[in-house]
């Protein structure tokens, strides 16, 4: 009888915390997509559906061409973040423990944790400082965003892909290297298409980390080069914008479409 | 298995033993340390170095540290920006509040965040995929857009004004946006996932067999869960707790979206500093403060990861 008792508080629990739990999580997000089709400019009151501010958004030249500059940076991130922070884990795993290994992982890890604000300052003024020295880089601009957003993903695609590796069955490799192949063979052929998965969900973090970054871009864009979340957070830190709200829904529909579809596949990988 | 575990031992001496590694491999080790040494060590360095610094008017606009000067080399240090952020009150009130906002928001955090993970790495496997997606899934979409829709909700004509007051619970709109409640909540809601995953992690591995053991030996659940459970999932509790508190302290979006004025953080200082102030000196020393309040932290982080990850091994060679 009294297990039954604790049985069924402990089910009531976990319904309110789960309840209460999501519902901190996904209901200001429910509440901004539901008011992009509001007609009115507030979200005090339901006016009546319309796509005016989608039909708003995209007569929005600012908004457009910011997409279009954020797109290019986070492609080029998450391509060169994948590439270096691919072979960094690989380094890690396979060469060390080497000497300066520590400060090497050190240096690896610190923008996972490290406030952004600290990579953005210490970046934009060496770049000013580098400027004046030997006139390189000319301003700041896409160059000099991508750079930060570089060095912040790498970090992130290191620790996905040095999980990936460690996991890795050595048979296949060393069968490889036994067989004679030279090891940067073995890399290509053997290694880097097993951990194709890690690297394609690395790339995609990456490429959503420096879509989504405020912090860096602010301290490194120059004149003309205004990102995507600097235009939006130019915009809102004044007040609502019913035009962000439809951005955000499109934003969110499509990532959401994007992270379902990839997990349905990794687990029907699984299952098999 | 003997056998085997020696002749792998063996493979490895051969492939990996670091004496015989060649030149070249050697090499291989380069480039993304040199990257990483440039874009991040070399500038953070040069901050530390300007920190020391003193305000000037011309470009740059502190004062070298090192200068020729009839054929020797002099060395000139400034402590006047430590001095001033160690002396002033305003700084003082902004680490002070910086630090105080972190750790309530990850106290919150743990509050909400532990009996989440616990129910999630408690659920069926089916159920635990599902929800575990739905707790990534905002970790995937902008944070930007998603503290945006706060603000919506928070302004006193917001929706939460407008429920309570049609529900008929407040007679006035209640003043949340641009307070430090607002920038608690923004930084409860972003920071939710990173305290919640790690320690779905840690909680999802606890062998059952543990519980199930200490059930047959009469501990109730209380006590199963604070002798058991607890205690084995203290490094996902850490972790994700970390992973909390240290971008909080350094967080400027959320303060200044939801913020008020008054809404004291470092980050912000920093800001202000920098591109209000342009008292380059100033800036960098706020921002080795920052680092050096976050050094303890930071290194528990690291050596908690390490003892799990030994761990781990440990298990995995049993």
């Amino acid at each position: 009888m009294r297990r039954g008792n604790v049985a069924k508080t402990n089910w009531l629990f976990r319904a309110v915390i789960l309840t209460l739990g999501y519902g901190f999580l996904y209901v200001p997000i429910a509440c901004l997509m539901l008011f992009s089709f509001n007609d009115s400019a507030m979200m005090t009151s339901w006016t009546g559906f319309s796509l005016r501010w989608y039909e708003e958004l995209f007569n929005d030249q600012a908004l457009l061409s910011a997409t279009w500059l954020s797109l290019r940076i986070a492609a080029l991130t998450a391509t060169a973040a994948v590439a270096l922070g691919t072979w960094a884990a690989y380094v890690l795993v396979r060469m060390g423990p080497f000497r300066g290994s520590g400060l090497y992982v050190g240096m690896l890890c610190a923008p996972l944790a490290m406030p952004e604000v600290v990579l953005g300052i210490s970046l934009l003024l060496m770049f000013v400082e580098l400027g004046e020295l030997i006139g390189w880089p000319a301003g700041n601009g896409m160059f000099t965003i991508w750079i930060g957003h570089v060095t912040l993903c790498v970090a992130y695609v290191a620790v996905v892909v040095q999980a990936r590796i460690r996991d890795l069955d050595r048979s296949l490799e060393e069968a490889a290297l036994d067989l004679g192949a030279s090891p940067l063979k073995v890399f290509f052929v053997i290694t880097l298409p097993l951990i194709a998965p890690a690297l394609m969900a690395s790339w995609l973090l990456a490429f959503t980390l420096s879509l989504d970054d405020v912090v860096i871009a602010s301290f490194l864009s120059g004149p003309g080069y205004t990102t995507l979340p600097l235009e939006v957070f130019s915009r809102v830190r004044l007040g609502l914008k019913p035009e962000i709200n439809a951005l955000a829904t499109l934003f969110i529909v499509i990532v959401g479409i994007c992270v379902i579809v990839a997990s349905k596949v990794q687990w029907r990988k699984g299952e098999t | 298995m003997g056998q085997r575990q020696r002749y792998g031992v063996g493979i490895m001496k051969r492939l990996f033993l670091h004496d015989r590694l060649p030149a070249l491999r050697k090499l291989a080790i380069v480039p993304p340390f040199a990257w990483l040494a440039l874009f991040l060590l070399a500038p953070f360095l040069l901050v530390l170095k300007i920190s020391f610094a003193d305000l000037r008017f011309g470009i740059p606009p502190y004062t070298p540290l090192a200068l020729f000067e009839n054929e020797a080399l002099r060395l000139s240090v400034y402590f006047s920006s430590y001095k001033l952020l160690l002396t002033d009150s305003l700084y003082i009130a902004t680490y002070i509040s910086s630090v105080k906002m972190a750790l309530v928001t990850t106290a919150c955090c743990v509050l909400i965040g532990y009996p989440m993970a616990y129910y999630i790495a408690r659920a069926t496997p089916k159920a635990r995929n599902l929800m575990l997606l739905a707790v990534i899934l905002p970790f995937w979409t902008s944070l930007l857009l998603r503290v945006y829709a706060w603000v919506g909700i928070l302004r006193s004509d917001g929706l939460l004004n407008s429920a309570l007051l049609a529900l008929g619970l407040i007679d006035a709109p209640l003043e949340i946006y641009r307070t430090d409640v607002a920038v608690y909540i923004g930084l409860i809601y972003a920071y939710l996932p990173f305290f919640i995953l790690p320690l779905y992690a840690s909680l999802v591995k606890l062998d059952v067999r543990l519980l199930e053991a200490a059930y047959d030996l009469g501990a109730r659940p209380t006590q199963a869960f604070l002798r058991v459970t607890l205690p084995m999932s203290m490094p996902g509790v850490v972790a994700g707790a970390l992973l909390v508190f240290i971008p909080t302290v350094g967080e400027y979006v959320i303060p200044e979206m939801l913020g008020g004025a008054d809404t004291l953080m470092m980050g912000r200082l920093m800001w202000t500093e920098l591109f209000n102030n342009t008292d380059w000196p100033m800036a960098a020393a706020v921002t080795c403060v920052m680092v050096l309040i976050l050094i303890v932290p930071l290194a528990l982080l690291q050596y908690n990861q390490a003892r799990q990850f030994d761990a781990e091994r440990q298990r995995g060679k049993n």
